[in-house]
């Protein structure tokens, strides 16, 4: 188990939201509860997972929900705050408007990869996924309005630089060519 | 003070639920959480702040089988499996910290 101080996860969210033109939950007790929770997260499994969603322990299918997670810039966008509320806007921050309940956005699949299957037929297909999982999916793709290129296996949600939306993001195709 | 309840279905599975008393125990009000998630700390505070007697299970603690059978219950009931879920009566479902409706469900 790896320790790791809260304040060392305060400072991490703080500056991840100050580079994101975000803020964190205003709440102390709320947001000392989520710091709490990311401080859990990352002792258990390594990787400081979603304090609010169910992780199965594996990097590979808890990938998406560590913090930021995926979803947050889509939440924080249209509901003014992530799943968890760690993360929030200007409005939420200043009381403007008053924390709600985000639903959750993340797919079917991903979320039932946390959870153990017991039946014969659920049990081949997760080690199909586990077999999946160790094939590299990860493609090129760049942002066609600002040009960001990121290495994975789906282009964002929104490019973290420009904000366009993942259908802006285009593979990049790459082709070796040996000449003599 | 935590006393454990047992929840039995078919005979064969037995989930371990924690009960915190409550004097507004005339519902039966099951609480499915992760001890990590700000928002389900939200609903057990506001739970016993309003002396409403509950049982949870923090499903991150649980055994692999119970969080697959949390997972049936919830969709059983046509819920979107998230944390907090609150069950009131074995048939209203309230997804996430909604005050009015635990209100609303719990007459008060
Ligand atoms: S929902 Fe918020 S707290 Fe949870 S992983 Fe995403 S950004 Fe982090």
């Amino acid at each position: 188990m790896t320790e790791i101080s809260l304040e060392k996860i305060k400072e991490r969210a703080e500056i991840d939201a100050k580079r994101n033109g975000y803020y964190l939950n205003p709440d102390p007790k709320f947001l000392k509860s989520l710091l709490q929770g990311l401080k859990k997260n990352e002792e258990r499994y390594n990787y400081p997972s979603c304090p609010c969603r169910l992780a199965s322990g594996k990097i590979e299918f808890d990938k998406d929900i560590i913090c930021p997670c995926d979803y947050r810039d889509v939440d924080v966008i249209e509901f003014g705050a992530c799943y968890c509320a760690l993360y929030v806007d200007e409005k939420m921050h200043t009381g403007t408007i008053e924390l709600s309940p985000v639903p959750e956005r993340r797919p079917l699949e991903k979320q039932a990869k946390s959870y153990d299957s017991t039946t014969k037929e659920d049990q081949t297909k997760k080690s199909e996924i586990i077999e999946e999982a160790k094939v590299s999916k990860l493609k090129l793709w760049f942002c066609e309005q600002c040009g960001y290129v990121v290495y994975r296996d789906e282009p964002p949600l929104i490019c973290p630089i420009c904000r366009a939306k993942k259908e802006m993001f285009s593979k990049i195709k790459t082709q070796i060519i040996y000449s003599s | 003070m935590v006393i454990f309840w047992v929840y039995q279905k078919d005979n064969s599975d037995i989930m371990q639920f924690s009960k915190i008393p409550g004097i507004r125990n005339e519902h039966k009000v099951i609480l499915f959480a992760l001890s990590t998630c700000g928002w389900c700390k939200l609903v057990k505070q506001f739970l016993m702040e309003n002396e409403v007697e509950y049982d949870y299970i923090d499903i991150d603690l649980s055994e692999e089988n119970e969080k697959e059978e949390i997972r049936q219950i919830i969709r059983d009931r046509g819920g979107s499996v998230s944390f907090p879920t609150t069950i009131i009566d074995n048939k209203i479902l309230i997804t996430g910290f909604r005050k009015d409706k635990i209100k609303e469900a719990l007459n008060f």
